[in-house]
């Protein structure tokens, strides 16, 4: 029985091979996350957080106005589209059989696909160009963009999750429809909404391209929603592709409390998904 | 009737935030249109046909970063889609349920990890790698067009690299979603009938052929678009070359570099001529890869009818 024999080593191969590819996701991962602590950890000091950027030569300085610039992007991103992305996430699965939210599905897909630099340009032409300014709130708008299909795919799967008797029952005693999604089937979702969101926003605090002729940047502080702002994630490209070596070493810092951000929020994330997952299956 | 008419209120209310979602993305093929309409025009087609990209002397042809595009992200498909569906099938198939959990989580982990990090990394840790392995090449490797040219770090083949290692989570949990709907009878089956694993599992690969292309393609339209961690190791050289080790430039990265510095209306123009195209060749792709993933999982539903709903039995 040669045949046997030779199929179950091809089978083992095969087998063999799978498990090995799974070294393939790790071990970038774990040489990534590696080089970043090991190389940021030793420039992550008090002053990274709390200095300006020094001038070109002298060592030390810190990300201070850009850590400011990127929660102020993300935080104007999110009151763009939080509400946006949570209402049409509703209308999409209040109204699932409808052509309108099919549609606007199909548009949340492809709004989700195209590319960030392309969202950056499209955003450059319509909150930059006609102003003649980089902005804060470019770059804020740009995000939004970004970040309003995430979310309102994720309302929408949430939503559908409810069990359809909870807005039954609600109907039932009379309530309108308003009435059963805001204070019956909005609640029993929300812990799951909320997760979304600050998934959300640790993807889009990552983002770089859509920044880069929006916000643009600043050496300074800035507040100002009308002026050029800094970004951690565009101070640490533009630190990492510069000759000095004292840069180098901020962008690994910088790119340390980038990793660590989405690294929190994810573990956080499934922490809070496996107990409602649990809450479900009850 | 009153709350008939206050139901239609809120039918509407909700409908013109859904609506804008739309108008968004509308807004953004038409804005792209009209920036680069005046591209359009004066180039026609030629753009695309063009090698010469000559800002200076106003002369624009997208050809290297349109072969750029796709020869980075077809190389990074032919490393990344064995590695994903390898993953794929030990998560779905092969591995202990205890490991399953874990292995997902971090192979999402490598999805989340922003893309300038990605960058930062491939500077400074894998162009330096990359190079000792050009170097090593032997002499008469080094005669073939796929790897001529001196052995310079950046280029084609850093890009491919880190293209291939951030698409890998997501053609991977994709295929292990399609895996997932493949009815288990079908295993049981081909088990039956005295299969080995690599046999039951070749059939169950088989059986979502379709879902598993979609994911690929899925994976192919994140390469396209990827910007930051390719601008940052494929050398921003516009010229057209078979060389992996070739310093090239993609449609994405050129965007990037070039658009704060387009001072010409006609420069700018054709910037956004190249972002035009990028945006319909990403639609087409991710359409066609979500109707592919999505005729499969309905064909998958209607197959399994007598189990509990996955998500919640998953739990």
């Amino acid at each position: 029985m040669i045949g046997t024999a030779r199929r179950k080593l091809v089978s083992s191969l095969f087998v063999a091979f799978c498990a090995i590819s799974v070294l393939g996701a790790l071990v970038p991962l774990g040489f990534v996350l590696f080089f970043v602590v090991a190389q940021g950890i030793r420039s992550v000091t008090i002053d990274f957080f709390l200095q300006m950027p020094k001038p070109v030569g002298e060592p030390g300085g810190g990300m201070a106005n850009a850590i400011v610039g990127t929660l102020m992007l993300s935080g104007l991103a999110a009151v763009m589209a939080v509400p946006i992305g949570v209402i049409s996430g509703i209308y999409m699965s209040e109204y699932a059989g409808t052509r309108l939210a099919a549609l606007v599905r199909f548009a949340a897909d492809t709004l989700n696909g195209v590319p960030s630099i392309v969202i950056g340009v499209f955003a450059y032409g319509v909150a930059v160009l006609p102003f003649r300014q980089f902005s804060l709130l470019a770059g804020g708008f740009a995000l939004g963009v970004m970040m309003i299909p995430i979310i309102a795919r994720t309302t929408e799967e949430l939503l559908l999750l409810v069990p359809g008797a909870m807005r039954e029952g609600a109907l039932a005693l009379g309530a309108t429809r308003a009435r059963a999604v805001f204070s019956v089937v909005l609640p029993a979702a929300l812990p799951g909404i909320v997760t979304g969101i600050v998934l959300a926003l640790a993807r889009i605090a990552g983002e770089t391209a859509p920044l880069l002729f929006t916000s643009f940047n600043n050496r300074f502080f800035n507040t100002d929603p009308r002026q050029p702002t800094a970004a951690l994630t565009v101070q640490i490209y533009n630190y990492a592709i510069a000759p000095y070596d004292d840069w180098h070493r901020q962008a690994w810092a910088g790119a340390l409390v980038l990793v660590t951000i989405v690294l929190v929020c994810s573990l956080l994330a499934r922490l809070a998904t496996r107990r409602l997952e649990r809450m479900h299956a009850r | 009737m009153t709350l008939r008419s206050r139901d239609l209120g809120f039918r509407a209310g909700t409908g013109v935030f859904a609506l804008a979602l739309l108008l968004i993305v509308c807004a953004i093929g038409f804005e792209l249109v009209r920036q680069s309409l005046d591209s359009i025009q004066r180039f026609g087609l030629a753009f695309w046909r063009t090698e010469l990209w000559d800002p200076v002397a106003g002369e624009f042809g997208a050809l290297p970063f349109i072969w750029g595009t796709l020869y980075s992200s077809v190389v990074a498909l032919m490393i990344a889609t064995p590695i994903a569906l390898g993953i794929a099938v030990f998560v779905s198939e092969l591995c202990p349920a205890a490991l399953r959990q874990p292995l997902v989580f971090l192979t999402e982990l490598l999805a989340a990890i922003p893309s300038i990090v990605y960058g930062l990394w491939g500077i400074f840790v894998l162009v330096p790698a990359i190079r000792s392995v050009e170097v090593a090449t032997p002499e008469a490797l080094r005669q073939l067009p796929l790897f001529s040219g001196p052995p310079l770090g950046v280029g084609m083949l850093s890009a491919a690299v880190i293209l291939a290692i951030m698409v890998i989570p997501f053609t991977s949990s994709v295929s292990r979603e399609v895996l997932k709907s493949v009815p288990a009878a079908q295993r049981e089956g081909a088990y039956a009938l005295g299969a080995t694993r690599f046999e039951a599992i070749r059939a169950a690969l088989y059986y979502a052929r379709t879902g598993i292309v979609g994911a690929v393609m899925l994976g192919f339209g994140r390469a396209l678009g990827e910007t930051m961690a390719v601008t940052m190791v494929i050398g921003n050289n516009p010229k057209v070359s078979m060389s992996l080790f070739a310093p090239q430039y993609t449609m994405a990265a050129v965007i990037a570099n070039e658009f704060t510095e387009a001072a010409d209306p006609l420069y700018l123009s054709a910037l956004v001529e190249i972002g035009l195209v990028l945006f319909i060749i990403t639609l087409l792709v991710n359409s066609l890869s979500r109707l592919l993933i999505w005729s499969m999982a309905r064909s998958g539903i209607a197959a399994m009818t007598a189990e509990p709903p996955a998500r919640v039995a998953a739990a």
